[in-house]
């Protein structure tokens, strides 16, 4: 390998992370959001280079300035890393490739240079989550994501945006200090923060109660970040309020890097060495799985503000990631990941467009909808390829995962039917509620020209829309292509299942 | 061209055709009509080609794209299938012609948006008839429910919008509730979907997970209105008539009963079928289907409503006859899937002139309009004719392989239900033919009109023709679907 | 293990329930913080008191003194990044609580609630 492919692990968490400080001294008009769109550009050309990498069956290990791990910070990246570094770094550049003009509009030209440094500092943390290899740098990269991420939803207009955004710190600082308390009380039993180092040397300390302790601190902490049922309650306001860029990119990934911790945590340390924890494993998060997609799916079909119903929507397919992960078996686990990729193309595409509708409409509710897609047929044609993707229509990718989800299922048995049962009202459920919002834009007469409407055009802007389009498409793409996303999952669910007995 | 080439341009001329036609609909609307009629001759060309390969027993195939690990997208044209391909792309110019006709006579609106999503649906038809497995089926099973969605809601005012939210509602409950789980159960156990002669599930499944197994797909697919999953037919009846009868009266349910034909055949196999006697309910839920529907149909006085029970109880024949799970019988219920659309989309043509030509809808103001509209009416004679099951008639000689069929089986429960829906089709259809041709005319004075159009009136002889021909030339198309049974293990 | 041989996380459990408390149970925006503070504190006391060996002294290397017992640098140098973390999380939450203040007129969360309901 050439030199920058050596240090590849590490570009991906330190260019955005450079570039940050600099956004802030660019004042001109325009020139930040280019050059912060420019650099997740560059981080995204990483990380696909990191998955070619990865797909051709290497495992990418670095040392932070040469020194050895354990006593050096390593950084790792395997096919899980890879599969959530392409989700990130794609969401961020979509948002802010086709967020330009609705960020103009929502952040005043002076703050702008500050709000993009935060978004690429969201970006580093959030990759720097995702490469880490060690139990403390996790913390460390989650704060800095978190603190970036809380700057990024209190960026918007909306003042409700202050008090969500406060609950969501609160929250979240909760979840990353339960996670602190449990790698403290690792560490305590076994003096290594390394990952890789602990698997082993639990095993000697297994049954001792600190070790059992951790694993609920850091198990209850990344479900509060990851806005797993019944600590989800900070997600809905969060994406409501937060600018819709931003929503875009948050929704995508942001939850789904604390359930990739949560994941490592438990198949790579725990499962091994905690007697009889892999049933605990599944008897705990299984049910709060079901509750989240039944709960979640059953909210969204009577909400009528369309960004708070894809909030709901998320804490559903959340879900759905990990019902799959919680049958701890090679298809179900395989599903979960692979619905992380797919879940991301499809709820990108869904705040996309309504982000172009924002552009249009000022007032997200449904009944202000109505009529929307005489005005914008091309938002809602993207609208409804997201929507099939949701429900999991074949053809497109969220079939793919629900493919795998179900048959996973089907291995369980008795308790199988009634998971079955449980992804096919899901789907049925979210049939319902993406059908309230097409009646509403196509069969709904319009009302009066929303005020301050732009007379002459009504779509959105190109940009926008084109990029849109594009997360629509891909859509469909990657439901009849599948084999990089699901050689990505496959390999990820194989390499996590190794680990156990 | 080539066999594979014929079967992907099936697909893609609709498909093309659909795009032309958006953007002719701009220009002009007679360069959008000589699109469209263009796209279906040029469809008939492709499908009808396949015929003779058939015919010689060859089983022409192609394989798209490997989705999943064991679940591609392929395609393999059988005798069922080149059937309903045949029959669909046939009706499809004719229906198209009458379009014409009605679309210019009602003066619609979104006249191009109606032949575009025409077009994407007859393009959903040919891939539901040429699939070669189950995901492929299930695929363009899903791509018609929702290209016929606008079709369906086509006026846009507020009760055709909730019948269409029913219409659309019912489908898609079915198919992702019940036909999806039923799709990956197969594929889970057999290890493939791939529709094979004498069927995939043999040794993988028994016991009364057989009739459960069953009972998903039969009502999953709900297109072929088993009941209770029938209420979308009589929904969709708002629909402009050209859509009733190309899709509600052809492609849609045949689709539905095509499926359930197919599975029967090709994913169960007849004989395993027969052997497994946890099946048996569908014979008794198809006969109660049809009794139902045919008494149902009795006290309907809108005329396509009459004529949506009247299809729910002709499916539910198909449905019976292949699940009598004798080989005479399968032909018959292949047989009977050509003769009801051939009588069936003459009985809605016949609605639509007559609402083109009067606006009228109900029964009871059709009195002696057989002397305003004559050809309508002999047209509507031959096709409640055809239901009936009269000869020289097309009805008459599938209920004639059914009934063969039902001997074979001994099945007399089977042969009562005939007799007895033969009698109830008599009750309902033979007052109207009454009415229309001897009793006095009630038109109001004011509100004289004569013949439909004449495209309206071409496409209604031609069908009508087309219902006595298959009378007369019923052999080959026993020739064919025989094939369909010979292949039994 | 006698109980006084463990009293420091008999303390930090204390600690930390009393600032877990506060933030759950306190309904003027500033004290939740206050709160978020002493949970976060009560977190700092667990790594440090891991950290100290019995009879240990002040890590700090030297070439010429040898055998010496040290208590453990790690957790010191985790905690600093935690507290830096701690600091950056208040001050954000105070920035917060301002602009509230400056929209809503209050910092009491009931009456944001009730603000934003109207």
């Amino acid at each position: 390998m050439t030199a920058p492919e050596l240090h590849l692990p590490v570009l991906q968490v330190v260019v955005p992370m450079l570039i940050a400080p600099l956004i802030v001294l660019l004042r001109p008009q325009g020139l930040a959001w280019a050059a912060t769109t420019a650099a997740s550009l560059l981080s995204f050309a990483i990380a696909i280079q990191l998955t070619t990498g990865v797909l051709g069956g290497h495992t990418y290990q670095y040392a932070l300035g040469g020194w050895e791990a354990p006593f050096g910070i390593a950084l790792e990246v395997n096919s899980l890393s890879a599969l959530l570094l392409l989700v990130l770094t794609g969401a961020s550049t979509a948002a802010l490739l086709a967020g330009k003009a609705s960020l103009d509009r929502q952040i005043e030209a002076h703050r702008q240079p500050l709000f993009f440094s935060a978004w690429l500092l969201a970006l580093a943390g959030l990759a720097g989550i995702l490469v880490a290899a060690d139990a403390f740098n996790i913390f460390v990269f989650m704060e800095i994501s978190s603190l970036a991420s809380y700057v990024l939803v209190a960026g918007g207009p909306d003042r409700r945006a202050l008090p969500a955004v406060f609950k969501y710190l609160i929250m979240g600082t909760i979840g990353a200090t339960f996670y602190l308390i449990g790698v403290g009380l690792i560490y305590m039993m076994t003096g290594t923060l390394s990952l890789a180092d602990m698997e082993i040397r639990i095993h000697e300390v297994a049954e001792q109660r600190p070790i059992l302790v951790a694993a609920g601190f850091i198990t209850v902490g990344l479900a509060l970040k990851a806005a797993v049922f019944p600590l989800h309650v900070w997600l809905p306001n969060a994406y409501t309020y937060a600018p819709h860029a931003v929503t875009v990119f948050l929704a995508a990934c942001a939850t789904k890097v604390s359930l990739f911790v949560l994941l490592k945590f438990d198949f790579v340390v725990f499962q091994h060495n905690l007697l009889g924890h892999d049933v605990q494993f599944a008897a705990f998060l299984m049910p709060l799985a079901v509750l989240a997609i039944l709960v979640g799916s059953a909210v969204a079909m009577f909400e009528s503000n369309v960004k708070r119903l894809f909030a709901y929507s998320s804490v559903a397919q959340i879900g759905y990631i990990l019902l799959g992960a919680s049958m701890v078996s090679y298809l179900g686990l395989s599903g979960g990941l692979l619905h992380i990729f797919n879940h991301a193309l499809s709820k990108g595409t869904l705040f996309l467009a309504v982000m172009c509708l924002s552009m249009q409409y000022a007032n997200l509710q449904l009944e202000h909808l109505a009529g929307a897609a005489r005005r914008m047929p091309w938002t809602m044609a993207a609208l409804v390829v997201g929507g099939l993707s949701l429900i999991g229509v074949p053809g497109t990718a969220g079939f793919v995962s629900k493919w795998y989800l179900l048959t996973a299922a089907l291995e369980q048995g008795a308790l199988g039917m009634f998971l079955i049962a449980v992804i096919v009202l899901g789907s049925l459920m979210a049939v319902v509620y993406i059908w309230r919002i097409i009646e509403a834009a196509w069969f709904t007469a319009p009302a009066e020209a929303p005020p301050g409407a732009q007379q002459m055009r009504t779509e959105a802007p190109t940009l926008m829309l084109v990029v849109t389009w594009l997360a629509a498409l891909s859509n469909i793409w990657f439901g009849l292509v599948t084999h990089v996303p699901r050689e990505l999952a496959t390999t990820a669910a194989a390499n996590l299942l190794r680990h156990l007995p | 061209m080539s066999p594979e080439t014929a079967i992907l341009a099936a697909l893609a001329v609709p498909l093309a055709g659909a795009l032309l036609i958006g953007l002719t609909g701009r220009v002009n609307a007679n360069l959008r009509e000589t699109c469209t009629l263009l796209t279906a001759a040029t469809l008939i060309y492709c499908v009808w080609q396949l015929l003779p390969l058939i015919f010689a027993g060859e089983r022409p195939g192609v394989q798209l794209l490997d989705v999943l690990p064991g679940i591609s997208i392929a395609f393999e044209v059988e005798p069922l299938g080149m059937l309903f391909a045949a029959m669909a792309s046939g009706l499809w110019l004719i229906n198209s012609i009458y379009s014409i006709g009605y679309m210019r006579g009602n003066r619609e609106k979104n006249q191009t948006r109606f032949y575009v999503m025409f077009a994407v649906s007859l393009a959903a038809v040919m891939g539901i008839a040429f699939a070669g497995n189950l995901f492929t089926l299930f695929l363009f099973y899903e791509m018609l429910t929702l290209s016929t969605y606008p079709l369906v809601s086509h006026k846009g005012d507020a009760a055709t919008v909730r019948s269409a939210r029913t219409y659309l509602g019912i489908l898609i409950s079915a198919s992702i509730g019940l036909l999806l789980p039923a799709i990956i159960w197969t594929y889970s156990v057999a290890g493939t979907g791939d529709f094979t002669v004498g069927g995939i599930l043999r040794g993988h499944i028994e016991g009364p997970q057989i009739g459960l197994l069953l009972g998903l797909f039969v009502f999953g697919a709900a297109k072929a209105a088993v009941m209770p999953v029938h209420r979308w037919l009589p929904a969709a009846m708002v629909a402009p008539t050209p859509v009733s009868a190309l899709l509600h009266a052809v492609a849609v349910v045949k689709a539905g009963v095509f499926t359930i034909v197919k599975i029967i055949v090709y994913v169960f196999g007849v004989d395993f079928l027969f052997a497994a006697p946890s099946s048996d309910w569908l014979f008794f839920a198809a006969a109660f289907t049809i009794i139902a529907a045919s008494l149902v149909a009795l006290k309907q006085q809108n005329l396509k409503r009459l004529l949506a029970y009247s299809t729910i109880a002709q499916l539910s024949y198909v449905v019976m006859a292949s699940a009598i799970l004798k080989p005479l019988a399968e032909v018959g219920a292949a047989m009977h899937m050509l003769a009801h659309s051939f009588g069936k989309i003459t009985l809605f043509f016949a609605a639509g002139a007559i609402y083109t030509a009067s606006k009228k809808t109900e029964l009871g103001q059709l009195r002696g309009i057989g002397r305003r509209m004559p050809i309508t009416m002999i047209a509507f004679t031959i096709g409640a004719l055809s239901m009936i099951g009269v000869p020289p008639t097309a009805g008459f000689v599938s209920k004639w392989y059914i009934l063969a069929g039902a001997f074979q089986a001994d099945n007399y429960l089977a042969l009562a239900t005939i007799i007895i829906s033969t009698a109830l089709n008599a009750a309902y259809f033979l007052p109207i033919i009454y009415l229309a041709w001897f009793e006095k005319d009630n038109t109001p004075p004011g509100q004289e009109h004569g013949e439909a159009p004449f495209a309206v009136l071409l496409a209604l002889a031609i069908t009508a023709a087309l219902t006595i021909g298959l009378f007369v030339y019923s052999a080959p198309v026993y020739e064919l679907e025989s094939q369909l049974v010979r292949g039994q293990p | 293990m006698e109980f006084l041989g463990i009293y420091y996380y008999w303390v930090f459990v204390v600690v930390l329930m009393i600032g877990f408390y506060a933030v759950v149970a306190k309904v003027n925006l500033i004290k939740k913080l206050i709160g978020l503070s002493i949970f976060q504190s009560a977190v700092f006391l667990l790594y440090i008191t891991m950290s100290k060996v019995s009879g240990g002294t002040a890590p700090i290397f030297n070439d010429e003194i040898t055998g010496l017992l040290y208590s453990n640098p790690l957790p010191q140098v985790l905690i600093l990044t935690a507290i830096v973390v701690g600091i950056s999380t208040t001050a954000l939450g105070l920035g917060i609580v301002v602009r509230i203040k400056e929209e809503y007129g209050t910092t009491e969360e009931n009456e944001i609630q009730e603000i934003d309901r109207r």
